[in-house]
């Protein structure tokens, strides 16, 4: 008898399909169930962000900044906002600053909750993710309450933010705290420590942190690897520095550093850390101070450049603006977590099964907002 | 047994047996069919209901003015079968057409033709065959012929895949459901579905109905392994590899829609009770009342079966909405290297002690 060879098959993943979170397409090349190869194909998203910007004043840059990580649109307004004040150095008051910062961290725990509940979607339990869309819910409204949106929030301005906090707004966050960190182990009984669950994700889908690093992967991905880098640690940028937290990073608790539970548990932890720096930034939160105080009434930054990275929930996410003086950017240039996230997943997913590589997409937790921009 | 007396029963039986027997074959099968219709429509709404229960939210509601769905949504079901009625019957160009018409009527006759060696009552049975059990099996497992032709004629990637899963996945299970079948017969030494009930009455330890389930430690076992496999069978979550949603889109039932969509889902329903109902019937007693000798009455041998049935659907409806989907290797590791020796062991375990403790 001779070697059986078996034929292969190229498979279409979407753009049309139910978990490709988004308008990914991926071209799929299998042999049975295992996957020899895999090409994400890009661009159903595209809408030349980038060059838009060009034409586009400063102010104008904002809104479409919420457009491209549309799950987590505080933190990238976020990164804008920091790097065009470093650009122009303006200094913003502190209730600014610490009214971003609770934003900022009420949004990652907003995404981590909806990248966790489609990940459960993804290995086919449907009711955490409706449990996780239950609390996120309570987030949305807050930012309702604060800004009126509830997705695009354009909510972040250069030199402040659009409005102040509205009345009673802080015992509105206490109250949400008080719910959610209880929820947490909630999510850890139905779905963290399920038997079936960490068969299928434990050892599947290994990043090993040298290649993490060598293709630029950041955020929870890297964290869940074992390496401690966090931006809001390491770099940081506006008043971080002022919290005290954790950077949780992954153990390899059921399995092996770096696999899909991995991923998936570093983003639980990091939402008490997130918990815990809003506590923080609630108690510290200064009373008075006016929020239009700092913003400049023409944005016309000086000649020059910046790039400017900050942490958002997927991961470094970096401006990097080139002003020629006039109103407009001369050029603006956005490094996409989400993006370099995407490009690993061929060399962590070949010789897996096709239900492995949807696992290990969910576990990447890739926005193509973000990645076609 | 309800044909046998039908048959007896027309006063032309003797002239032409043939038409006699095919005319109380259709008077016992319209019956059967409506029973499965409504009972699908509760079991929607069951499942509508308790998933919302779990899932924190509330499900079909009555709303606003005029029918809909009416009150607590009780009519949602009917809308659902209504919506998937009046909808195109869309046939993809480059599928088998021959074949992709026959595919759901092959999967919907599996589960259906099961029903007639199913006691419903003490009376209430439609044939009750001397190896009424090993039909059961026999021919719930005609439904994946039906699923590998739905997934072949479809002309679809993704249909193909399920097809494969579900073939894989359905020929696999039935082993460990028939093993824990035969330490069934092995104690009660008939394989007929009354006898296997009859066997079950009075009480044991002094205080339990003599249900096989609390027999001895290997039946008890047995019944677990046959409901799981069961649940594998009728591919529910967390077997459902077959349709995995998010990862095959809907498995062999991709390009189907409409009517026959719904003969596919009919079935899923339909096999759901054919197991629960074997497993009520072979390990906790069928029509018998868990309290012996109280109300025991055909009537009530009808309300127990059913209630049994009724909570063990209630359990796979529970399973589907709490467990993530297992992957098919592990699938496979489950049944070839976990339930079947152990279903062995159980057979072995059963003989020992039926020959010692009696």
């Amino acid at each position: 008898m001779g070697i059986v060879k078996g034929d292969q098959m190229v498979l279409n993943i979407g753009p049309q399909h139910p978990s490709t979170h988004g308008v990914l397409r991926l071209k799929v090349v299998t042999d049975g169930e295992i996957v020899s190869d895999i090409e994400p194909i890009i661009g159903y998203l595209h809408r030349c962000f980038e060059k838009h910007c060009e034409n586009s004043t400063y102010e104008q840059v904002i809104p479409f900044t919420d457009r491209c990580d549309y799950i987590a649109s505080m933190n990238n307004n976020f990164g804008y906002v920091v790097a065009m004040e470093k650009l122009m150095e303006i200094k913003v008051p502190d209730r600014v600053e610490y009214i971003r910062i609770i934003m900022a961290e009420l949004n990652r725990i907003a995404s981590h909750l909806l990248a966790l509940g489609v990940y459960g979607l993804d290995v086919g339990a449907f009711t955490p993710f409706l449990y996780m869309f239950r609390d996120r819910e309570r987030i949305l409204d807050i930012f309702e309450l604060t800004c009126g949106a509830r997705l695009l929030y354009n909510y972040m301005w250069v030199g402040g933010v659009s409005h102040d906090l509205p009345v009673g707004f802080v015992e509105t966050v206490y109250g949400f705290l008080d719910y959610f960190e209880p929820k947490l182990k909630e999510y850890n009984e139905i779905l963290t420590y399920n038997k079936i669950f960490i068969e299928r994700t434990a050892d599947v889908g290994v990043l090993p942190p040298e290649v993490a690093i060598s293709y630029g992967v950041s955020g929870p991905n890297l964290r869940g690897s074992g390496v401690k880098w966090d931006l809001r640690k390491d770099e940081p940028y506006s008043i971080y520095e002022r919290f005290d937290f954790d950077v949780p990073i992954g153990e390899g608790t059921v399995g092996t550093t770096g696999d899909c539970w991995d991923r998936f548990y570093v983003r639980m932890l990091e939402m008490t850390e997130s918990a815990k720096i809003l506590r923080q930034a609630l108690k510290d939160l200064p009373q008075d101070g006016d929020v239009h105080q700092a913003i400049p009434k023409k944005i016309r930054p000086p000649k020059g450049s910046i790039y400017q990275r900050t942490e958002s929930p997927r991961g470094d996410l970096a401006y990097y603006i080139i002003s020629d003086g006039s109103p407009q950017p001369y050029r603006l240039k956005m490094r996409s977590p989400a993006f370099t996230a995407l490009s690993v997943l061929n060399e962590i997913s070949r010789g897996w099964m096709l239900s492995d590589v949807i696992a290990i997409l969910g576990s990447l937790d890739i926005v193509l907002g973000e990645i076609d921009r | 047994m309800i044909v046998d007396r039908l048959i007896e029963w027309f006063p032309t039986s003797a002239a032409w047996p043939g038409i006699t027997f095919i005319v109380a074959v259709i008077l016992c099968a319209v019956p059967v069919f409506l029973f499965i219709a409504v009972y699908a429509l509760v079991a929607i709404y069951g499942e509508l209901k308790i998933s919302s229960f779990i899932q924190d939210k509330v499900g079909p509601m009555g709303q606003g003015v005029g029918l809909h769905a009416w009150r607590w949504g009780l009519l949602q079901p009917v809308a659902d079968a209504l919506k998937l009625i009046l909808k195109e019957d869309i046939i993809p160009s480059s599928a088998d057409k021959k074949l992709f018409i026959l595919a759901p009527f092959i999967v919907f006759i599996g589960a259906f033709i099961a029903f007639s060696a199913l006691p419903f009552s003490q009376t209430l049975i439609i044939a009750d065959m001397n190896i009424g059990i090993f039909y059961i099996l026999a021919v719930s497992s005609l439904g994946v012929i039906g699923i590998i032709l739905a997934g072949w004629s479809s002309n679809n990637k993704w249909s193909l895949y399920g097809a494969m899963r579900s073939a894989a996945q359905i020929v696999s299970y039935e082993i460990p459901a028939a093993l824990s079948i035969v330490a069934v017969i092995m104690l009660t030494s008939t394989m007929s579905m009354q006898g296997i009930i009859q066997y079950q009455s009075g009480l044991i330890w002094g205080f339990l109905p003599n249900w096989l389930l609390f027999n001895n430690p290997f039946t008890f076992l047995a019944f677990f392994i046959f409901f799981i496999s069961g649940v594998a069978e009728c591919n529910r979550t967390p077997f459902d590899i077959p349709e995995a949603e998010s990862e095959l889109v809907a498995g062999a039932f991709t390009e189907y829609s409409g009517m026959r969509y719904a003969f596919f889902f009919l079935s899923e329903y339909a096999n759901m009770f054919v197991v629960s109902g074997v497993a009520a019937s072979a390990f906790m007693g069928g029509w018998q009342s868990p309290i012996p000798g109280m109300l025991d009455t055909p009537g009530w041998g009808l309300f127990w079966f059913m209630s049994k049935s009724m909570f063990l659907i209630f359990m796979m409806i529970w399973f589907r909405w709490t467990f993530p989907r297992l992957r098919v290797d592990q699938l496979m590791d489950v049944c070839w290297k976990g339930f079947i020796p152990i279903s062995l062991v159980n057979i072995f375990g059963v003989g020992i002690w039926h020959l010692i403790v009696g």
